[in-house]
């Protein structure tokens, strides 16, 4: 299992790594979403990627878009990672194909539950 | 801080006899981490204050209540764990609905249901997947705390408590906000009946129940209580009925009258024929 971190802060992009790695899942990372796109075009796969929504450069939300719009990534599942808390928001992440959504703070029962769900645990 | 020995193993008597509490000799730390906050909420000095107030008049104001709610573990979430739910929904409810389809009647009790997201996340369950529009659909949920069952009926929950959880796909069509909180959907509550009950002492008359959630809470009763309540729960159970347990829980050497029906990596239990 792999995993792509994607936050400009690389506080919460620490912490998640040591999540994830804590549940023996290999993690790649990139600080928002013109790097997280660099990575995926460079031919790196990962079966979740895990975006905050409001970075510098390309927010989680364009990021989202322009995954769900290549289908080269077809069966990689996305998961907000965000302090966005509006239900509208949440709307608009699961209209544009995001599988699941995580709101800032969150535990790191939070995380391992929704990996749970979308049957990667 | 300490407790006095004195205090302390009152505390464990005091558990014992109101709610069949079973509180381990080495557990002090666990009194003290729990108590510590009311005592200070009440206005006592120390947990040791708290408690010997306790034991002097027992019978005196609420203090009982909320010992007995302090030292409760309340600790839930939506779907808690998955498996159980996904066994329902794929395999027992399509069989009991089955059987139903005369008297179209639907019994549910989440016997230890803490601020309610298990019965709730019944009821979502049961709104997302069937089509009962034309049922009788009854779930109870019950609890020995007044005070979880007072937050469990307003049906808001925190930010914290939808990320536990809940599938997001069902907040925004079932919750709206309610300043930082979420608050589900009126019709959605209404589903759910809230009673305070008491597990380990005699039960009042119960209409037979086609599910039942007994998850995660024989763990704090001694053997006893336990075959107790779970000779109870085949008297409520109907004879097709189902009976789920905490993951860690299990009737095997409590009860020789069920058997395990297993679903993927979940197992529930129904009253042998």
């Amino acid at each position: 299992m792999k995993a792509l971190i994607v936050d400009d802060s690389a506080g919460m992009r620490a912490y998640l790594r040591m999540v994830l790695k804590g549940a023996g899942i290999e993690v790649l990372e990139a600080k928002d979403g013109v790097e997280a796109l660099a990575v995926l075009h460079a031919g790196a796969r990962a079966d979740v990627a895990m975006l905050d929504w409001n970075m510098p450069e390309m927010d989680g939300y364009e990021l989202l878009k322009n995954i769900r719009a290549d289908s080269t990534f077809n069966s990689m599942l996305v998961m907000m990672i965000t302090t966005e808390t509006e239900v509208s928001q949440i709307e608009k992440a699961l209209a544009h194909g995001a599988n699941e959504y995580i709101m800032k703070p969150f535990t790191r029962d939070v995380v391992l539950d929704k990996l749970q769900m979308l049957g990667l645990q | 801080m300490p407790i006095a020995r004195v205090e302390f193993d009152y505390l464990r008597g005091f558990l014992l006899e109101k709610s069949a509490i079973l509180l381990d000799e080495d557990k002090e730390y666990l009194a003290a981490i729990r108590l510590g906050p009311l005592a200070q909420n009440e206005g006592f000095a120390s947990v040791d204050d708290l408690l010997g107030n306790l034991r002097r008049r027992p019978g005196d104001s609420d203090l009982p209540c909320k010992v007995l709610d302090a030292m409760t573990n309340n600790e839930t979430w939506f779907f808690r764990d998955f498996g159980p739910f996904e066994a329902l929904r794929r395999q027992a409810l399509p069989e009991i609905l089955a059987a139903r389809s005369e008297v179209k009647t639907l019994r549910l009790w989440s016997c230890a249901c803490s601020t309610g997201q298990e019965p709730y996340s019944l009821a979502l369950l049961l709104r997302e997947h069937f089509s009962l529009a034309n049922w009788t659909v009854k779930i109870l949920a019950t609890d020995i705390s007044a005070r979880v069952l007072d937050r469990a009926r307003l049906g808001r929950f925190s930010q914290l408590e939808i990320n536990r959880g809940l599938p997001v796909a069902l907040l925004p069509r079932y919750f709206q906000r309610a300043n930082l909180d979420f608050e589900l959907a009126p019709d959605v509550r209404k589903m759910v009946e809230f009673r305070p009950f008491n597990l380990s002492q005699p039960w009042p008359d119960l209409p037979k129940m086609d599910v039942i959630f007994l998850r995660n809470v024989m763990i704090y009763f001694d053997v006893e209580i336990r075959r107790q309540i779970l000779s109870r729960i085949r008297s409520v159970l109907q004879p097709d009925g189902v009976l789920f347990l905490g993951c860690a829980e299990t009737t095997l050497n409590l009860d020789a009258n069920f058997e395990r029906v297993t679903f993927e990596k979940t197992a529930y239990y129904k009253v042998k024929p």
